[in-house]
């Protein structure tokens, strides 16, 4: 058996990847964790996760209630910073680079994260998604941020819903609405990677559905790591699972791989439901 | 005794699970009426203070109608009055004080709730509310002695020579005058704006600066673009608790605004409050008429803070629905 | 996009000065009023400010024991007045009337709280002084009852309405009336936060002036009885500042500290030895 799942090294590639790494060159890693510890306090939740995020393509992490799935989104784009008394070691590689070493705000452009539950400022829905922009000095006049807006709200599957009331209140939108509003506000600024925290948790299955193809479409440009308790979804949406237990990663491998295959006893009690 | 059902909806048994003779016997129906009375009595007095001020006014109201609000003749010789003088002193003091306590209040409402390590959130909100517990014959003691000498010697001297050819800073400074009382005012209004608005800071969720920051927002662009945005109202409120204060503060203002019932342009004038005035002439006033204008300022005075404490209550509710519903 | 961080970070860091210094001036008003009080008031203090009857200008030796006397009285009045009324309406409130009265009572609760205090004492004078045809430590004692009736009732509403259901439900079950629920456990529960109310009250009102301006009016003399006009702290320091003698200035800022010091104290005590999270009334 296989040691507690890490990335894939060379000799356990699973096929799909195999081809994408003949197909394209040597594998795209577009964000790595390195050995991370995270602490609340005297309590640590998250013990030595290490894994690498394909470029453009969608990878799910799942686990039940407490296991530190959220907890290590939430580094990746270190708002766990927003929390006192947390510690966290090890690195966090963009292309490379630690982003714990980098100006935080930069980081945060790069990387970026639509929340468990919508969130939209108490602004007009134009000026949600222009927010981003906003705050980042764009260089441009209004005919550019107009533009960026439109684009964003294309993306996020909103705007022929919303491209007459731009001007007034994103509270008047609906739950799932409210949620893809906060998707093109995040799209506004060009993440290169976009981290979602159970974005559909609080919604219903049609608006579910609706994120999940506009998932679909994004990845092509931007790398997704999406956290779901939801099973179902991340084999539906993602290429690659995680699965968290207790603040470890047990498994990683493609979705195929854990979800009928998986090496750990753990993970395939966990994806059969025998408990979580 | 009767079985004590506990019923579901409320823990407390309907009273006419019970018989009244039941009731009766085992005391309830008179602990009820002993708190109904209570309570009735609160409402009968609160009446009682409406019912007075609008008979005991009565004189003046008929006499005058609603040009007492717009007269600026103060003679008790002539029993001719009008409040003008006072609404005028009022507002002007008042509006100085809010223009000077806002931006520091909310200044230092955003440190504490936004900035601030807790520890220390919590201990200078502490000392805040003991600022705001300052009885206002104190800050009218500071007023006179240490306040506007203050002023009489470096303060107002400065501003005449940078700005002494406005309109509201000419004339001779004599201490006691309209912008010592605003400045008074002021000191005292600020731990209220400071420990309303820093609880409505506290209150906007999380999530708002998460958003925020996420998309590389610094913290004091988020402060400023969302958090304070989802706090309006609230604040808004807050301030308006602050202006309904600062008419009705009587001492304070008494000691120092000069006791002048007259409109001048200039700041550095004395002039006098509604409630100032009252404080001052009430034990004075040699007639009935005299009496009752001073009754009928006092009804004016009531007026105006019902109406404003009244907003405020609206405004901060909306806002704590607002953060219960996330 | 050319997102600047590092005047971003620099706004930050101004800001945070500043918004810092406003909450340093803000506490240093505080400290300020402390020491000047404690300066001046102390230097002017001495045992005959505590034992003395105030003397003619000009003359040594005066103090103000009337007013101590003055101000116990009235606030001893004041409190057994409003602190009943509104403790029993707050237990009302929490315990037997339904959301519409409740919502109602509130309210005017509220408005009686935010009528100023100088227009409580007109119509105090009104009601008592001017039928009784002078003024006198009674009328003092119920201008300063009736300010204190608002915030006695919402602090206890407060306190009650925080006692978890769950204690009444058990009291009930062991078949005891409601009333005696209320009294042996509901009350006793919310016991330190209707103290600490109560002494917050005493501590605001104790530091009144206009409202006993033309109840109580003022006195040189001791004032026995409930009849007579009598001094009392707040009125003497006011009169005393507002006089152009230095003598009586000195002895306004004595009395000063020892009313301040008397407020600050109560609040500390009342805020700190009991529980966080008390309900303390603003305004």
């Amino acid at each position: 058996m296989s040691p507690k799942g890490r990335a894939p090294s060379s000799q356990e590639t699973p096929p799909a990847r195999q081809e994408q790494k003949n197909a394209n060159g040597p594998a795209l890693k577009k964000l790595s964790a390195v050995n991370l510890d995270f602490y609340y306090g005297a309590f640590q939740a998250l013990q030595n996760i290490s894994l690498d995020f394909q470029e453009n393509h969608i990878t799910a992490l799942i686990g039940p209630s407490g296991c530190g799935k959220s907890t290590f989104l939430r580094t990746l784009n270190r708002m766990h910073e927003t929390v006192k008394g947390t510690r966290l070691t090890g690195q966090i590689l963009l292309d490379g680079k630690d982003i714990l070493k980098e100006d935080v705000n930069s980081v945060r452009l790069k990387v970026g994260m639509v929340f468990q539950r919508s969130n939209p400022f108490p602004k007009t829905i134009f000026e949600n998604v222009a927010y981003g922009l906003h705050v980042n000095s764009f260089q441009g006049g209004k005919a550019a941020i107009r533009e960026v807006v439109e684009k964003s709200l294309v993306k996020a599957a909103l705007w022929e819903e919303v491209k007459d009331k731009l001007h007034q209140s994103a509270f008047g939108l609906s739950g799932g609405q409210q949620q893809r509003l906060c998707i093109a506000r995040a799209l506004a600024v060009e993440p290169e990677v976009l981290l979602l925290d159970e974005p559909c948790s609080a919604l219903d299955p049609i608006a579910t559905a609706k994120i999940e193809d506009l998932l679909f479409a994004l990845k092509s440009e931007t790398t997704i790591v999406i956290v779901t308790h939801n099973m179902q979804q991340a084999a539906r949406v993602s290429d690659f699972t995680g699965f968290f237990l207790l603040g470890k990663m047990i498994e990683f491998s493609t979705t195929n791989v854990i979800f009928q295959n998986p090496t750990q006893t753990a993970t395939e009690d966990y994806v059969t439901g025998r408990f979580g | 005794m009767s079985s004590s059902v506990t019923v579901p909806k409320s823990a407390l048994p309907q009273r006419r699970a019970q018989s009244f003779i039941s009731r009766l016997k085992s005391g309830e129906e008179l602990a009820y009426l002993i708190t109904v009375t209570a309570a009735a009595v609160i409402i009968l007095l609160t009446a009682l203070v409406l019912y007075e001020l609008i008979a005991q006014s009565g004189q003046a109201r008929h006499k005058f109608g609603w040009s007492f609000l717009f007269t600026s003749t103060w003679d008790p010789v002539a029993g001719d009055y009008g409040a003008l003088p006072f609404i005028y002193g009022t507002v002007v003091t008042s509006v100085m004080a809010l223009l000077i306590a806002i931006p520091f209040g909310l200044g230092a409402a955003i440190f504490l709730a936004e900035m601030a390590p807790p520890k220390i959130s919590n201990a200078m909100t502490f000392l805040i509310e003991l600022l705001a517990a300052v009885p206002s014959v104190i800050y009218g003691v500071l007023g006179i002695f240490v306040l506007v000498p203050a002023l009489q010697k470096s303060v107002v001297p400065a501003i005449k020579s940078v700005a002494g050819s406005l309109p509201i800073f000419q004339g001779t400074f004599y201490g006691v005058s309209v912008f010592s009382a605003g400045i008074v005012l002021s000191v005292m209004i600020v731990p209220f704006i400071i420990s309303v608005s820093r609880e409505v800071l506290l209150a906007v969720p999380r999530d708002q600066r998460e958003a925020s920051l996420a998309l590389g927002a610094s913290q004091w662009q988020t402060i400023w673009r969302v958090v304070m945005p989802n706090a309006s109202t609230g604040i808004t409120g807050s301030i308006f608790l602050a202006l309904a204060r600062a008419l009705g503060e009587t001492m304070a203002v008494t000691m120092v605004i000069g006791n002048a019932p007259q409109i001048k342009a200039s700041l550095l004038a004395p002039g006098n409050s509604i409630a100032s005035m009252i404080a001052s002439s009430f034990t004075e006033a040699t007639d009935d008429l005299f009496l009752s204008a001073l009754v009928e300022l006092g009804l004016v005075l009531f007026g105006v803070t019902f109406v404003l404490n009244g907003l405020a209550r609206i405004l901060i509710m909306t806002t704590q629905q607002k953060g219960a519903h996330k | 996009m050319k997102p600047n961080s590092a005047i971003k970070n620099l706004v930050n860091y101004t800001m945070f000065a500043v918004t810092g210094l406003c909450t340093v001036i803000a506490v240093g008003i505080l400290f300020f009023i402390l020491g000047y009080l404690i300066f001046n008031g102390g230097k002017s203090l001495s045992l005959s400010f505590f034992t003395n009857l105030p003397v003619p200008v000009g003359e040594i030796g005066g103090g103000m024991a009337n007013a101590i006397v003055g101000s116990g009285k009235v606030l001893g009045l004041a409190t057994v007045l409003g602190i009943p009324i509104g403790f029993l309406g707050g237990v009302y409130l929490s315990e037997y009337s339904n959301e519409r009265v409740a919502f109602t009572i509130r309210y005017i609760t509220d408005l009686l709280n935010g009528v100023p205090s100088i227009v409580i004492g007109i119509v105090v004078y009104a009601i008592i002084v001017h039928p009784m045809g002078h003024y006198s430590t009674f009328a003092g004692g119920v201008a300063l009852g009736i300010m204190m009736i608002p915030i006695s009732v919402r602090s206890t509403e407060e306190f009650l309405s925080a006692v978890p259901q769950s204690l009444r439900e058990a009291s009930l079950a062991l078949g005891a009336h409601k009333w005696k629920s209320i009294v042996t456990v509901v009350i006793p529960a919310a016991m330190r936060g209707i103290i600490s109310g109560t002494m917050l009250d005493i501590a605001r009102v104790a530091g009144e002036t206009a409202p006993l301006l033309f109840t109580a009016l003022g006195s040189q003399y001791w004032s026995p009885g409930w009849n007579g006009p009598t001094a009392t702290l707040p009125v003497m320091i006011y009169r005393y500042a507002i006089s152009p003698y230095e003598d009586w200035q000195r002895q306004a800022w004595a009395a000063g500290f020892v009313l301040l010091a008397l407020v600050l104290l109560i609040n500390i005590v009342a805020r700190l030895a009991l529980s966080k999270g008390i309900y303390v009334p603003k305004g």
